[in-house]
């Protein structure tokens, strides 16, 4: 950090109005730069499905914000908002506004995953900071895999990896069904359950799935029911989870068959499925009454500035800020010098309502994926599924 | 797939097409009969689904909760036609499309203003919250063969209406010559506001029983939108018994494209519609029968 001596202050006060005056440019000198705000671009989801997700994601990365007096280490920021409707085909158009329209310093975003990975395309195109509060498509921190590339969530890899790995090994399940919507998250959660179950005996005997976002289930809970396995493992979220379990429960599966999930089967949800969703397990990064004090207290400081519980998009939310803060603070408050920002993004060992955790070499968090049942209205911690579990990475060359 | 097995598959096809019907019968009168093509239909079926979340919580009688939706849809539907839609049955297409999906715009927002962006669950009445066993570890929900009931029980009465009163009568000619109908002395745009009404009740009345079962979220209305259109296409503009074989027909190739063909579940029901529009470039059945 260096200090500021008071001719100093006035020559970036000047250069403030000279940017101001023109566009921002990027070879603004260290000073000056520290003194504009950080352009943050919020890229969420405001309407359609996602729509509670992308405003609990806003909503915790404000929350920091504003718990350190409205800034980034010690810098101010300036939000620019575009919705992105999670919609895969406008994902390159809406990132670009927010990069080449109002020159952000940082993208974040986003729910969806087909989205996401549109925005790691135009981040990489531009070298724009980019920090995924929620999509956990594996290939963006995969083969698009990138130095400005982080995420602060999860990849879909790893809550599934957990179940497979709980379902065979506590519960001695020999034989399972899958079942997800056909896109990438559905894909490659079946996938990550499919391997862990596996590599500990198991045996994935079908992967049923169907269109994204259809929620007609009653044929393929037919099918579960015809096939008889030892288990059902399902991908789905939102509005589609809450019907899944419900109709599940009312199909008489529950009590038969029982069913896991990663957590977004019952993350937000929970107030919707009402008793169907009773004494479900589901795997996920986070979980209600963890028992760590960085939770206790955000949850605290949450409820009393938005008036509602956080939940799992909230705390990622939160974590993406705290992530930005730990880069700009690495390089003295100035954005300009990326390697800095970026490697103190990696190095960062993050104090999260979670749980700490740290980022693996492809920007992923590292972080412990625990087993949670749901008890009335929220998802209870059982165990630990598995410790600081990082994901594989595969195809990320850095 | 064992007897048993595709027995309940049927089952299945005729629940899901039966409510596609409902929503779509809606959607069929008023495309057919006033030349309307109403893209904020789904919007009606999303209305529907909120309207039982808030009455069901509001009176905590789920049959109230329906005779008041209906009535507030009939009540909403002869002001909609009042204020936008009576500009549009001499327009052409175009100005159609874009005022009904500004309209999808305006309601969506609505309701995101109103009941916010969260999913919702409504409860199944209790005198409907059972299950029939029905062999091979499955049970089947006495609410799914409820909505089945509900929905042939609407079937009956527009065939009823269509086919044997005076008012299906003047509708049908309404729809086939409109100045004819005009110049025997008839009111048609009072005639065209009720069926409107109708149309909409029709689909507030499907979202409404559906919402126990699929849940309440926002954007529900756009996929129902496009299938009912495939619906509609399939039957013949127009045409209510159209519709009713239309959407058993997308019932049984859904539910069975989905087990027997699952890469290719998606697209199914169109390549259903468009053999069918080759077969029958006017759909199964013309306008009026």
């Amino acid at each position: 950090m260096r200090s500021h001596s008071i001719p100093l202050r006035s020559i970036a006060l000047a250069c403030t109005a000279a940017a101001a005056l023109f566009t921002a440019s990027a070879q603004a000198q260290a000073p000056a730069a520290s003194s504009a705000p950080v352009k943050v671009g919020l890229m969420l989801p405001y309407t359609g499905t996602f729509a509670a997700l992308g405003v609990a994601i806003e909503n915790g990365f404000k929350l920091y914000v504003d718990e350190n007096g409205g800034k980034l280490a010690g810098r101010s920021v300036e939000y620019f908002k575009v919705d992105d409707e999670s919609d895969p085909a406008k994902a390159p158009e809406n990132a670009n506004k927010l990069v080449k329209r109002d020159q952000v310093d940082v993208l974040v975003g986003t729910v969806h995953s087909g989205v996401a990975m549109g925005m790691a395309k135009v981040a990489k195109d531009n070298k724009t900071l980019l920090i995924v509060p929620n999509a956990g498509a594996d290939a963006v921190t995969g083969p698009l895999c990138a130095p400005n590339i982080f995420r602060s969530s999860f990849s879909n890899w790893q809550p599934a990896y957990a179940m497979g790995l709980v379902a065979a090994e506590q519960f001695k399940h020999k034989t399972a069904v899958t079942l997800s919507w056909k896109y990438a998250a559905g894909d490659e959660s079946v996938k990550g359950f499919k391997e862990g179950f596996e590599a500990k005996g198991g045996k994935v005997v079908k992967e049923l799935n169907l269109p994204f976002p259809n929620v007609e289930f009653q044929a393929l809970l037919t099918e579960i029911a015809a096939l008889k396995p030892d288990a059902v493992y399902v991908f789905f979220a939102g509005g589609g989870a809450v019907k899944f379990v419900k109709d599940y429960a009312a199909a008489g599966l529950k009590e038969k068959i029982p069913l896991y999930g990663a957590g977004f089967l019952t993350d937000g949800t929970l107030e919707a499925q009402g008793d169907a969703a009773n004494g479900l397990l589901t795997t996920l990064h986070y979980a209600d009454e963890l028992k760590v004090p960085k939770d206790q207290s955000f949850r605290t400081a949450y409820a009393k500035a938005y008036k509602l519980q956080p939940d799992v998009y909230a705390v990622q939310g939160y974590d993406a800020a705290q992530l930005l803060a730990a880069g700009i603070k690495a390089a003295g408050g100035d954005l300009s010098q990326r390697d800095a920002v970026v490697k103190g993004m990696e190095q960062a060992k993050i104090d999260s309502p979670r749980g700490p955790f740290t980022m693996s070499k492809a920007h992923n968090p590292v972080q412990d994926i625990y087993l949670r049942k749901v008890v009335g209205k929220t998802n209870q911690l059982v165990s630990v599924a598995a410790k600081g579990l990082a994901d594989p990475a595969r195809g990320c060359r850095m | 797939m064992d007897l048993t097995t595709f027995l309940i598959q049927c089952l299945n096809s005729v629940q899901y097409g039966l409510l596609l019907f409902l929503v779509a019968s809606g959607l069929t009168l008023i495309f057919g009969i006033m030349g309307v093509i109403n893209l904020a239909h789904g919007s009606f079926y999303m209305i529907g689904a909120y309207m039982a979340f808030a009455l069901s919580s509001l009176v905590g009688n789920f049959a109230l909760a329906l005779l008041l939706g209906i009535v507030l849809a009939v009540v909403l539907g002869y002001l909609l036609e009042w204020c936008f839609f009576s500009f549009l049955y001499e327009r052409e297409h175009l100005s159609q499309v874009l005022m009904t999906y500004g309209l999808i715009l305006v309601f969506e927002e609505l309701r995101s203003i109103l009941v916010g962006d969260d999913v919702h669950g409504v409860a199944v009445p209790a005198w409907l919250d059972g299950s029939i066993a029905i062999g091979n570890g499955m049970a089947y929900p006495v609410y799914r063969l409820f909505m089945s009931g509900v929905c042939l029980a609407v079937a009956a009465g527009m065939y009823a209406v269509i086919r044997h009163t005076r008012l299906g009568m003047v509708v049908r000619a309404g729809s086939t010559n409109r100045e004819m109908v005009q110049s025997l002395g008839i009111d048609i745009a009072l005639l065209y506001r009720v069926v409107f009404a109708v149309g909409m009740a029709l689909a507030v009345l499907a979202g409404m029983i559906a919402a126990p079962v699929a849940s309440v979220y926002p954007g529900m209305g756009g996929s129902v939108l496009i299938v009912c259109f495939v619906v509609v296409v399939i039957g013949g503009i127009g045409s209510v018994k159209g519709a009713l074989v239309a959407a058993l027909l997308i019932g049984f190739v859904d539910t069975f494209g989905k087990v027997l063909w699952q890469q290719a579940a998606g697209v199914l029901v169109y390549v259903l519609m468009a053999a069918i529009l080759l077969w029958k470039p006017q759909g199964l059945f013309r306008q009026g029968t």
